[in-house]
């Protein structure tokens, strides 16, 4: 787009031969996370389960969505929205992941039930 | 076959002084809605995130009542459709009319398939009552936290694949040359389907993979 001219394909042949690559090894990564969530790992079934779909967004954006080209402004614009996900969620986390039970005097406790703790059983 | 200067200047519009500026301005501006469109998805991934952490053991047994395969062929289905949106949007740039078609028609067809099998998939969650509220499946209060999440992520997920509309009605502009292939809208297009198969990414291991060891 901008910066260095690109090389791009110019016949129908030489476009599905840049795209069923990418496309086989989302499939891959598919039956991958597929497999790997059945086998018992504990809390690595879930790092794999997110890991792998990271990996797939990643190959979506850099060749589908093109970010593999050298465009400064649209490569920013993904990465900003990036920038404010990660401060919503490591400050939400941050409060969640380290939350005590109430013991301070005065402290409103949330409705309890039995099966409902009001404090983290921190799944991580 | 080359894109004739005739065909660049009728994609041209105003403001815009060249194609080329005007590309950018539009993969610039869908890149803009699409980060405000990833910090909408992701404000409900946090509520999941934290409800998970605070009820691991009930999500994993919640999510083990959804059904793997109508989930993973659905997952196959929308990656085939970028995959023809990649291909439709390039062959567009490349000005190869006939790939163009096709691939914008198998990718509307590839979207209306992934919402027929959601439908049937929503028939049977139905049936297994498995809406939060009343005469609920589970046992277990906090299962229905992760099914009301369910239903709100796959639900506005669904809403944004019926943009499958626009797919088919660039594919019949582009079928009566109303629209010009050179028209960067076929890459704005297209950057939004990917997105919409990106969240559904997401949606698939945080969805149907909790609990499958277990």
């Amino acid at each position: 787009m901008s910066g260095l001219q690109q090389e791009e394909p110019t016949t129908a042949s030489a476009i599905w031969r840049s795209t069923i690559p990418v496309w086989l090894v989302l499939m891959a990564l598919l039956t991958a996370t597929l497999v790997l969530s059945y086998i018992p790992m504990g809390k690595f079934n879930t790092v794999s389960a997110i890991g792998i779909a990271v990996l797939k967004a990643l190959v979506v954006a850099l060749f589908f969505m093109h970010l593999k080209r050298p465009d400064p402004l649209l490569r920013l614009t993904g990465a900003a929205a990036l920038l404010w996900l990660f401060f919503m969620f490591s400050l939400t986390l941050a409060d969640v992941l380290q939350r005590l039970p109430p013991t301070q005097p005065g402290t409103v406790t949330p409705l309890e039930h039995g099966s409902m703790p009001s404090t983290g059983q921190r799944a991580f | 076959m080359s894109v004739s200067p005739q065909a660049m200047h009728e994609a041209l519009r105003e403001p815009w002084h060249s194609l080329h500026r005007q590309r950018q301005g539009v993969s610039f501006g869908v890149w803009v809605f699409l980060a405000s469109e990833v910090m909408f998805f992701s404000g409900v991934l946090l509520l999941y995130a934290m409800y998970r952490i605070l009820y691991s053991d009930s999500f994993a047994t919640a999510a083990r009542e959804s059904n793997i395969w109508f989930g993973t062929i659905n997952t196959a289905v929308l990656l085939t459709s970028s995959l023809t949106m990649a291909v439709a949007s390039e062959g567009a740039r490349a000005g190869l009319r006939r790939l163009t078609l096709w691939c914008l028609l198998i990718t509307a067809l590839l979207g209306l398939t992934f919402l027929v099998i959601k439908g049937f998939e929503y028939r049977e969650d139905i049936t297994e009552h498995l809406i939060p509220g009343p005469h609920f499946k589970l046992p277990d209060p906090t299962a229905q936290i992760f099914w009301a999440l369910y239903w709100l992520l796959t639900g506005v997920h669904a809403v944004h694949v019926t943009i499958i509309a626009l797919v088919a009605l660039f594919n019949f502009q582009a079928w009566r040359r109303l629209r010009q292939l050179t028209s960067p809208a076929f890459e704005g297009l297209a950057l939004y389907w990917h997105l919409v198969d990106m969240v559904w990414i997401f949606l698939y291991p945080l969805i149907y993979l909790p609990g499958r060891s277990g």
